[in-house]
């Protein structure tokens, strides 16, 4: 990307990123007093975060909806779709492990993993 | 007197840095891939320190939105770090002026909150000062490492690296999920309305997160306020 392209972009994504934090850091030093308000920003997190994962986790490895610029190493293999199964491999696994509670580094080293074996498994038995 | 200096500091960030290390080298690979230079990756790095409005913010570059959109979805995917402010701003002791508020703001990540407000009583600047740096490296040094070393690695291992940031999401969300019935609804009712918008209509993948985000954080807000309905 040209940096003219790339500058306005990026200030943009700091300036707002950082003013989010930094004002009611600074300038609001009362508590909130509208529960609903107050509940509303409680789930933002939650919900924000569910709607980037679903359903873009399925794309992370590599599948496309067209069908073209799928991954080289899942050329000419007998399975199709073999890049969204692996992907949804590595959702499961990571879910599982999550839901346990398990560390940040541990979740995402675990669905890294899953999605390597069914990869390999791919490769192995669907040549 | 303060129990935790900046040594304790530096301590409780080391492990929150790691695991930045491996989610920020996955970020590096699909800044990569989205177009960026390394040099542009580890900047983004450097001056948001944030997973999921980085990763929002490349695709955005590389659809080449406008920056109205730009500004409205890192305004919303961002809007957890207010809340996570507003509360932490109540647990700051005497040493936190306005200007060392300012700079701990800008490394206000999820996971640093989450250590921080978990200390007994108050805490200081020399704690929090400690505890940004571990995390801050983490994050651009894995960066710089992925978007760098990212094209050398085989392709089979690059795109299994692809889903460690979302790995790190379920992370997040996950566990207050299990213990909450309205968490537990927030994430099924929003990855739900994110899938049916993917697929139904051809709305921007911005407005679909600030869409299925505020519709469904008010619904529930409705339905469950207070303050024990979210952990």
């Amino acid at each position: 990307v040209s940096w003219q392209v790339y500058l306005p972009y990026v200030l943009v994504m700091a300036v707002v990123t950082y003013l989010v934090r930094a004002v009611p850091l600074t300038l609001v030093r009362k508590p909130i007093r509208s529960t609903f308000f107050r509940s509303f920003l409680r789930y933002v997190p939650y919900a924000v975060l569910a709607a980037m994962t679903f359903p873009d986790v399925l794309f992370s490895t590599g599948y496309t909806l067209s069908g073209s610029s799928l991954p080289a190493w899942s050329a000419g293999l007998t399975l199709p779709w073999a890049p969204l199964l692996c992907a949804a491999v590595g959702l499961l696994a990571g879910t599982l492990f999550a839901w346990r509670s398990k560390s940040l580094l541990t979740v995402a080293v675990v669905s890294c993993a899953a999605v390597a074996a069914a990869q390999a498994c791919c490769l192995l038995f669907f040549r | 007197m303060e129990a935790y200096g900046y040594r304790e500091g530096l301590r409780d960030g080391l492990p929150i840095g790691l695991g930045y290390l491996s989610v920020s080298f996955a970020f590096g690979i699909t800044a990569v891939a989205a177009g960026m230079t390394p040099f542009q990756a580890l900047l983004i790095s450097m001056t948001n320190v944030t997973s999921a409005g980085q990763l929002a913010g490349v695709s955005l570059i590389a659809a080449a939105a406008p920056l109205t959109e730009m500004a409205l979805t890192q305004f919303t995917i961002n809007l957890r770090y207010a809340l996570m402010s507003l509360s932490l701003s109540q647990k700051l002791d005497g040493s936190m002026g306005w200007l060392q508020r300012l700079i701990f703001a800008f490394c206000n990540t999820d996971e640093i909150f989450a250590v921080a407000s978990s200390q007994p009583g108050t805490v200081g600047k020399r704690y929090l000062y400690g505890l940004m740096v571990m995390p801050w490296l983490g994050w651009s040094l894995g960066t710089i490492l992925g978007a760098a070393a990212g094209s050398l690695l085989p392709e089979f291992v690059r795109t299994a690296l692809g889903i460690a940031i979302y790995g790190m999401f379920l992370a997040i969300i996950l566990p207050p999920a299990r213990r909450s019935l309205p968490v537990r609804l927030a994430v099924v009712l929003a990855g739900g309305m994110s899938i049916a918008l993917f697929f139904l209509t051809g709305i921007g993948g911005g407005y679909r997160i600030i869409l299925c985000g505020v519709t469904v954080s008010a619904l529930l807000a409705w339905l469950f306020p207070g303050e024990e309905a979210a952990p």
